[in-house]
Parts: C-alpha cells; sequence; structure tokens
C-alpha cells in the first residue's frame, strides 16, 4: 500500500480530484471521517488528507510515499529538498508566484542589481542592512545569495506583508502574488528580473518513504495511468 | 560512509593544539554559543544558511559557533599585543548541504596578529602543512589582495571602483558588473528612459518606507554620471581576467604577476608581496614551485580574507572537505576593531579530515 498526501480543503484538493480523475482515477472524502479518503481506479494506494503546508515534512520523513503541494511550499521547508523528493509532475494549477516589490516610488530600482546598490547605500546611510519582509526565509535566502545581492536582511512576516513597507518595519517585501492588485494598492512593484520562484502544485515522491517491491510494483502502475 | 569515533577525533584535535601551544601560542577557549549580532553583521543573511542560530538568552539570537575566527579576533582587539599567537581545538558548527556530512566536528587552529607580513604567513602556512604533510595534501593558494589592488588601480569612477571591490567576494555579481562597466551588458532601455526623463518620479505614487525620496535622488544622481562615464577600457577588463584565470606555480605566477603589473602598475605593492612570502617559505624549505597560485582562489569562501589564503585537501578523497585551510584576514580585524585594524593570519585543521584520510 502506498500513501498519497493530499491537501485536505478547498481549491487545491478539489483541483487535486479533477487531476486524478481526469487520469482515471477517482478520489473521494469519506464523510464520516474526516482526513481519510477513498481512491478507486487504483489498487495499493490509499489517500491520506494533510494541510498542504504539512506535506513537505510528511514527504521528508517518508511517512507518506507521495504528496501533492505547492513547489514554493516543498523547497521553503526542506533543506536540501531535490536531495528528498523528486518531482513527479506538475500539475498546472495552484500557480503563484513568489516576488520581490519595492516601493513604486523607488524609480532607480528596477532589476536585483539596483536592489543590491540601493541595499549598500541604505546600510551606509541608516546603519543597518535593507530589511525584506517575508515568510519565505530559505527560497529568498538562496535566491539572493544565488545572484550575489549583500546588505540586506530577512524580517519575519507571517501576514499583512505589504503593510510592513509603510509601517517602516521594512524596506521591500517578497510574498506569493497571484495578482498584483494587492501590491499596488500598497504603491509597490514587483523587480523586473521575474520571479524567484514560479510556483504550482506538484506531484512529488519521497524518496526516504518504505519503498518495498509492491510499493514500487503500484508507482509504476500509477505513473502509467497518469503518463508522468 | 563511517565517521571515526568523537574520542578519537578530539584526541587528534588535543595533539595538535598541545604542539600549536609548543609553537609558543596561547591557548584560547571561545563560547560555544555567541551573539549573532556580530556575525550576522559581518557575513549577513549568507550566514544562516550555513550556521545554526538560536533565540539567545537576552531576547536577540545566538549562534552556535560557526568557526573560531570570529571570536579570537574580538579576543584580541580587545587587548592587542603585537606579534601575538593563539591556539585553540574545539567543536564548530556548520549547516551541509551534503546531510552525511557531520554538522558539528572539531577544528584545531592557530592564529597570528601583528608581526612582518611575509614572516607571518610564512609561519602560518609552515606550522599547519607540517601536521598534514605526511598525507601529501594538494596544495592551493591564492592572495585576494592582488585583485583588489587591481580594481583599486583601474582607470575609472571611485563608485565602480567600490562596486566592484564590495563584491570581490561574489564572482558572480563581480563579473555583472565588470560586464556593465564596460559596455559588454548594453543599457537597459528602462534605464536609459528613466535617465532621459524629465520627470522620472512621474506617477511613482507617494514616498514610503525609511528609504527616503531624497536617496533615490541621490542614486539617479549616481546612474546618470555612470552613464557618462566611459566604459572600463578592454584592456583593463582582459587583465584583471588575466589575474582570474592565473593558474600556475607560485614562481611561474610571480613571473606572469609581474608581466601584468607593467601594464597595472597598482598591483606591484601586492606582488612584491607575493615574492616576500615566497623568500620566507623558501626560507623554510617550501619551494614556491610546490605550490599552486590560482588568481580566483579563496574568493567564493568567507569574506574578509584579504590576502595570502591557502587550501589543503587530499588528492585522492575528492569526497572530503579540504583537510586545513587558511589565510590573511586584516579586514576583519578592521571590521571588528573600529576601523582600527591590524595584520592577521590563521589557519585551522579539520582532525576528523585526517582520520577519514588515513582510515
Amino acid at each position: 500500500m502506498i500513501k498519497l498526501g493530499v491537501p485536505s480543503k478547498g481549491r487545491l484538493m478539489e483541483k487535486t480530484f479533477q487531476w486524478f480523475a481526469e487520469r482515471g482515477i477517482t478520489m473521494e472524502k469519506v464523510e464520516d471521517r474526516e482526513y481519510a479518503g477513498r481512491v478507486s481506479g487504483i489498487d495499493g494506494v490509499e489517500m491520506v488528507l494533510l494541510s498542504a503546508g504539512e506535506i513537505p515534512r510528511e514527504l521528508a520523513a517518508g511517512r507518506i510515499h507521495l504528496g501533492v503541494t505547492g513547489s514554493d511550499l516543498v523547497r521553503e521547508k526542506l533543506a536540501g529538498w531535490d536531495s528528498r523528493v523528486e518531482e513527479l509532475a506538475r500539475m498546472g494549477f495552484g500557480h503563484a508566484d513568489l516576488v520581490i516589490a519595492v516601493p513604486n516610488f523607488w524609480v532607480d530600482v528596477d532589476t536585483l542589481d539596483d536592489l543590491d546598490a540601493a541595499a549598500a547605500a541604505f546600510r551606509r546611510r541608516h546603519g543597518h542592512r535593507l530589511r525584506i519582509a517575508t515568510k519565505y526565509h530559505r527560497l529568498m535566502r538562496e535566491y539572493l545569495r544565488g545572484h550575489g545581492v549583500a546588505d540586506y536582511q530577512l524580517v519575519d512576516s507571517q501576514g499583512a506583508t505589504e503593510g510592513t513597507v509603510r509601517n517602516e518595519t521594512a524596506e521591500a517585501i517578497a510574498d506569493i502574488t497571484s495578482t498584483g492588485e494587492t501590491l499596488r494598492a500598497n504603491h509597490l512593484k514587483t523587480l523586473s528580473d521575474g520571479p524567484v520562484h514560479a510556483s504550482q502544485a506538484t506531484l512529488f515522491r519521497a524518496v526516504d518513504a518504505p519503498w518495498d517491491d509492491a510499493a514500487q510494483a503500484t508507482l509504476a502502475d500509477l505513473r502509467g495511468r497518469l503518463g508522468v | 560512509m563511517t565517521l571515526p569515533p568523537k574520542a578519537t577525533e578530539r584526541a587528534e584535535a588535543e595533539r595538535l593544539l598541545a604542539l600549536f601551544l609548543d609553537h609558543g601560542a596561547e591557548r584560547v577557549e571561545p563560547d560555544l554559543l555567541l551573539p549573532a549580532d556580530t556575525l550576522l553583521d559581518l557575513y549577513g543573511e549568507d550566514i544562516r544558511a550555513r550556521a545554526f542560530v538560536t533565540p539567545g538568552p537576552d531576547g536577540g539570537e545566538a549562534m552556535l559557533r560557526p568557526d573560531f575566527t570570529v571570536p579570537v579576533v574580538q579576543w584580541h582587539m580587545a587587548r592587542r599585543g603585537d606579534p601575538a599567537r593563539y591556539a585553540y581545538a574545539g567543536s564548530i558548527f556548520r549547516r551541509q548541504p551534503d546531510p552525511s556530512r557531520p554538522h558539528e566536528y572539531l577544528q584545531a587552529g592557530f592564529e597570528l596578529f601583528g608581526h612582518d607580513a611575509a614572516e607571518a604567513d610564512a609561519e602560518v602556512f609552515d606550522l599547519i602543512h607540517a601536521q598534514v604533510a605526511h598525507l601529501r595534501p594538494r596544495i592551493v593558494t591564492g592572495d585576494t589582495g592582488i585583485l583588489t589592488a587591481a580594481v583599486m588601480g583601474l582607470e575609472t569612477t571611485a563608485d565602480r571602483r567600490n562596486a566592484l571591490l564590495r563584491h570581490i567576494w561574489r564572482p558572480l555579481r563581480f563579473r555583472a558588473l565588470l560586464d556593465r562597466f564596460s559596455g559588454k551588458t548594453p543599457v537597459a532601455a528602462a534605464r536609459a528612459d528613466l535617465l532621459a526623463a524629465a520627470e522620472p518620479f512621474a506617477e511613482s505614487g507617494p514616498e514610503i518606507g525609511l528609504r527616503s525620496r531624497a536617496e533615490v535622488e541621490t542614486r539617479l544622481a549616481a546612474l546618470r554620471a555612470d552613464a557618462a562615464a566611459p566604459p572600463l577600457a578592454a584592456r583593463d577588463v582582459g587583465l584583471i581576467d588575466d589575474i582570474l584565470s592565473l593558474s600556475a606555480p607560485s614562481d611561474a605566477a610571480l613571473e606572469r604577476l609581474r608581466d601584468i603589473a607593467v601594464d597595472l602598475p597598482a598591483i606591484t605593492p601586492a606582488t612584491d608581496g607575493l615574492a616576500r612570502r615566497l623568500d620566507a617559505l623558501d626560507a623554510r624549505g617550501i619551494a614556491p614551485a610546490r605550490l599552486r597560485f590560482e588568481g580566483s582562489h579563496g574568493r567564493s569562501t568567507m569574506e574578509y580574507y584579504d590576502g595570502f589564503v591557502f587550501t589543503l585537501s587530499l588528492p585522492d578523497r575528492p569526497d572530503l572537505p579540504p583537510v586545513a585551510t587558511g589565510g590573511r584576514y586584516d579586514a576583519l580585524t578592521r571590521a571588528l576593531g573600529g576601523g582600527d585594524g591590524m595584520r592577521a593570519v590563521g589557519g585551522v585543521i579539520r582532525p576528523g579530515v585526517i582520520l577519514e584520510g588515513t582510515a
């Protein structure tokens, strides 16, 4: 029996069910038991309903064999994510971009290159590093490090991140945005280099799950049906 | 892969420490739990990816000792003294990209403050190398000071030189800056429009946040000045590339650098320093021809190594990290000494790697 972790509520759950249904595998919630589900159309697969945020950890621990969650959550929550999970399929929904946004009136800042230069000058002027409010610490650190940006610091913001600039608890933000509406309303603009990460719902395979012969056979069967 | 038992690793570290103490060093024992502020100020957010950060006792953040150099420099800068020699052995904690590598391991190290630079470099290298010479390590050396001197000698604006100096340790961004300053990367249309705009702030919304409109205007002025400055000469960029791509035995590398210095005289003091170091090493029986010199060595590791750098690794064990590393970090003493620095050079050995390499 292989365990497949699926988001337990909302559009992400519905779209996941729909994605599998289009490929001949039917999933449904069992009404009297909140976190269990039924899978038909294939033998040997058990569905486990979990919060999308818990799925990366369950995959890393090998407690589930497969899981559907946002690619941003896996990259953010798992150190060395690509050695612990394998991407089987990008599912084409749940799109959300992690973007860096700065005040619109920073007309001198359009690219990461500019942000880096502005950060250097900001630190000299204010005596502390330029603050970027975010809850995506690992993704941001790896991205900025990969691009050689210095003199910034990440400050934690778990909600209402767009307001931190006006409140002067941060100079810039990095957050998930599916539309630019909230940013514009808060007089913020995104950098032109493109998103830090373009996230979408993704089917992952846990490297460290118990892959015995039966589990491997079920996986091969499943991959055949899903065409992944 | 099996790691050597802790007790064996500990005994090896103590053995190395005893040798350093015999050499005249004073033993230092920095705290395991360090205030995070200093390290974060020095290294920025990058250090969070490499070190273990934890809530500290005073409400701030603390860090499990990620290396000995910073606390040893702080210890010395509070007391001064020239020359001063310190040795230590103990655990350091590093997050590893490869989870099979230990996150906690021992280092034994030796640091020398003050003294003649070339003599001190040679003394530290000789002492560290002697402890691992039986493993026939592959030796790679470098000198960040030569690149720094080359940048300072570029005929361009002070802003451009400072921008390049700030990114000496970030090769990608350094290259991007060189490409931009030399005109290899064309000016983006959005940038050209902005600089040509009569009203750059038109429809840009309200001033929000701590970075003021005056700061944006200051940078706009800097961007205009930069756009008006002539591009870096292709010849100068070529000389920087020559330095960065240099890889040769140290005696041959010195000759090559002397050739480059004909066109870029600003590096002459740094190449003279390299010559003196090689003489001092030679006098200790370490022939320059045995020391490979690489022009970009030490750039992508830790910031603040600003002179001689060396790495000793086990040639048959590419799976292991270097067995010993070291270098000169005068810039770090300036950063931690309130601008008032002094010469300092040091090196560390990883006893665990010695044991893995000889197992």
